[in-house]
């Protein structure tokens, strides 16, 4: 389909330009940009409303819960979701059930996403098998099949002597690694930041150096055996000096955080509110500031949605036996606005760790609203507003970061390879 | 969490309806759940127990963890209301069959029970089930994870009100496994409110949780200085799985350090009261002589737990059956 949309600021490198311009999309790519570009015949135009139009948000950490249980969504429910979200690009993690160690299930994913998703769904194959941490998954065979990395899927893995093979096996094919940084034993069976707050709730915690002394070992791991290491979330302060440390050695080395971490610290679980029961935990406002200063500067490349769907009965339980995670991908970038008018966060360094950052992590070409580049485009009303609320979003997971507050930005349009799949007010595809 | 902790358990009239955790509660209120117990301490000494309090009314006592004693008063304190008690003891397996504990407590409250009193090993099972399953059903914490065990903190300091008469100018020393320990986060709690000078905390590093000050105590690690000028000592229970876990290196290791001596009793203020929860571990946390000495206040306790309890559960179903009754024009009046 041939489309224009017009009277549209394009923003580069996070700033809209003055003038407002349109753009023709035409076999998936921007055909033309100009001031007039009416002569071109086209299906449909769009009226853009002077708002900001935006290369297609990524997304690194996204779980979709197929193949799996039904009770936390579909690749369908979630990738809408994500595209109301602004998301053309997630990458979907390998903690499916069964998990995503083999060829057949990373070719079930693309199928049901090829047949049901709205946006490019781009699989994270288990870096070992079961993500048991015990022997190497068919990473060749992943990759092949359409994985573009090879995660933990969150699981810590306990051997070091296991993930440094992992790491040198990647490193001879050039795969690339997704890993989450957990010591378990030091982990245990925390459930929540080992501080003030799990100190007076009687929570078993998961100490910082938990996460530390795992990033720590990854990085030395990862150093020495050349791998193409992605690390993350991250949840700590010292987290993010680490890696800037091993970034400023020149290591092959980049990093994640979830917006979660972002917006909410330890105070959020207070009165066992198990919705904020988060992996890894949330930690203190200093942890919090650390991470977005990570963000700004560029230590952290990527803000991720880390999305994990689930229905209501997942929460309701005595706080430790909640299952972990927020259902998160549709208000990701709201919450990022919400930050860069709290003024913790630059708009360019927020829209660098949703665009440009993710797009370096997967080596994908620069994302740029210009002539001949991938039509992956956001169109966004930055000064609307809207209210996150369970019943009125399109994800199945319950457990939202806020509810009763209105967040800033309202994705109006989301079109992937040059398809639109979301239109606000609209119904989608 | 304390205005989170003091809305859940509180009626809009500031009456107790759940008993969770003593965080959140002030001293005005605990103060009269200790003279509620006083007046029940009576009805144990007479030839027939009972006062018709809670007649007719279902309690049921919920298990999810082993106990004998903390049940047992719990159970005579029921039965001394004059209610009918159920014991349920689901242990650990609760779940074996798949029922979900929401499941299993929506089912319980559809036999008419008016109050569960519920021991689990997650810290803020009770706290859950108040807010989330059954809110209309009195819920007594008889013991949560790593959290609270209000009675027995409140039993204790009745049995401080009952020797020293004031809080104010007390200092106490909790010593022991305070990081594993729902007693102690219960003890800090009460004494704090109810304004004793200070409360402080021995035990070393292994054993006290992050930033332990910050729940309003000093620290000591050793006993020589933390038992200065303490007029009560509280012993806790010591698990043996601490010795697994690494966090001890032994038994007799821990007694030499912490153990409670007549040597290191004489650290403390004379007279000073030696209590323990129970149930003791002789040569571990306290020596005999002294567990069995003239300082010693513990067997008190116990009789003082069935007191406490009596009054937390007539409290609680007073300010329960209120509620009920605006909501619903149930008629019942309160104890």
């Amino acid at each position: 389909m041939k489309w224009r949309v017009d009277n549209i600021h394009p923003v580069t490198n996070g700033e809209p330009a003055a003038e407002c311009t349109s753009v023709l999309v035409a076999d998936g790519r921007i055909a033309a940009l100009g001031s007039d570009l009416s002569g071109y015949r086209v299906e449909r135009v769009v009226d853009g409303c002077g708002q900001w139009l935006l290369p297609g948000l990524i997304d690194l950490n996204c779980h979709l819960p197929e193949p799996g249980s039904d009770r936390g969504g579909s690749i369908e429910s979630e990738t809408r979701a994500a595209s109301r979200g602004g998301f053309t690009t997630v990458c979907t993690t390998p903690n499916t059930s069964p998990v995503n160690d083999s060829g057949a299930v990373t070719h079930l994913i693309l199928d049901m996403a090829a047949r049901n998703g709205h946006t490019r769904v781009l699989p994270v194959g288990a870096v070992t098998r079961g993500l048991q941490g015990e022997r190497l998954s068919d990473m060749v065979a992943l990759t092949r099949g359409g994985c573009v990395a090879l995660g933990n899927g969150g699981h810590a893995t306990t051997s070091s002597r296991v993930l440094r093979r992992c790491m040198a096996y990647a490193h001879t094919f050039g795969l690339r690694l997704f890993l989450q940084p957990e010591n378990a034993s030091l982990a245990s069976d925390g459930c929540a930041h080992d501080g003030l707050v799990a100190a007076g709730l009687g929570l078993p915690g998961i100490p910082q150096v938990a996460e530390t002394t795992a990033v720590s070992e990854l990085l030395m791991l990862a150093e020495e055996t050349g791998a193409n290491l992605h690390l993350g979330p991250l949840s700590c302060a010292r987290s993010v000096a680490l890696v800037q440390a091993a970034k400023e050695a020149g290591h092959n080395v980049t990093a994640e955080v979830g917006i979660s971490h972002l917006v909410a610290t330890e105070q959020a679980i207070e009165g066992y509110n198990g919705t904020f029961h988060c992996r890894p935990p949330l930690r203190t406002e200093a942890d919090r500031r650390a991470l977005l200063e990570g963000v700004e500067s560029g230590v952290i490349d990527a803000i991720v949605s880390q999305h994990r769907p689930s229905d209501e009965a997942a929460k309701l339980a005595p706080f430790p036996e909640t299952q972990p995670g927020l259902s998160t991908v549709e208000s990701t970038l709201s919450l990022g606005l919400e930050r860069v008018a709290a003024g913790e966060l630059s708009r360019e360094g927020l829209l660098q760790a949703l665009i440009t950052g993710p797009a370096r992590v997967l080596d994908l070409e620069a994302p740029v609203i210009a002539e001949g580049a991938p039509a992956d485009l956001t169109l966004i009303a930055p000064e609307q507003r809207w209210m996150p609320a369970a019943g009125s979003l399109f994800s199945a997971g319950a457990h939202l970061p806020v509810r009763d507050r209105e967040l800033p930005g309202i994705v109006t349009l989301t079109a992937v390879d040059g398809r639109i799949r979301h239109e606000h007010g609209g119904n989608g595809s | 969490m304390p205005d989170n902790s003091r809305r859940l358990q509180l009626t809009a009239d500031g009456e107790l309806r759940h008993f969770l955790a003593i965080e959140g509660l002030d001293k005005p209120l605990l103060t009269r759940i200790l003279d509620t117990a006083d007046s029940f301490i009576e009805v144990g000494e007479r030839t027939i127990k009972k006062v018709p309090l809670l007649r007719g009314r279902t309690l049921v006592n919920l298990f999810f963890e082993p106990s004998t004693r903390t049940r047992s008063t719990f159970e005579l304190a029921a039965k001394r209301l004059s209610a009918d008690v159920l014991n349920l003891d689901i242990g650990t397996s609760a779940t074996s069959k798949g029922e979900s504990l929401s499941d299993t407590l929506l089912n319980l409250r559809a036999m008419a029970s008016d109050m569960f009193v519920i021991r689990h090993s997650q810290s803020g099972a009770p706290h859950f089930i108040a807010q989330s399953v059954t809110p209309d059903v009195a819920i007594i914490n008889a013991g949560d994870g790593r959290h609270e065990h209000p009675t027995q903190a409140m039993l204790d300091v009745l049995t401080i009100r009952q020797h020293m008469t004031t809080f104010s100018g007390l200092r106490v020393a909790i010593v022991g496994d305070i990081q594993h320990s729902r007693v102690a986060r219960s003890q800090i709690r009460a004494l704090n409110a109810l304004g004793v000078d200070e409360v402080r905390l021995i035990a070393p590093d292994t054993l006290l949780p992050h930033d332990p000050e910050a729940l309003g105590a000093r620290v000591f690690h050793r006993m020589e200085e933390g038992l200065r000028n303490v007029d009560v000592i509280i012993m806790l229970r010591l698990q043996r799985e601490r010795m697994e876990g690494a966090l001890l290196p032994s038994e007799s290791e821990f007694y030499r350090m912490y153990g409670l001596n007549r040597e290191k009793l004489a650290y403390a203020n004379p007279g000073a009261l030696v209590m323990h929860p129970g149930p003791i571990n002789r040569g571990v946390e306290i020596e005999s002589a002294v567990a069995d000495g003239p300082q010693s206040v513990i067997l008190g306790q116990v009789t003082n737990g069935i007191a406490v309890r009596m009054a937390v559960m007539s409290m609680a179903m007073g300010g329960q059956l209120n509620e009920r009754q605006s909501a619903t024009g149930e008629g019942v009046a309160s104890p």
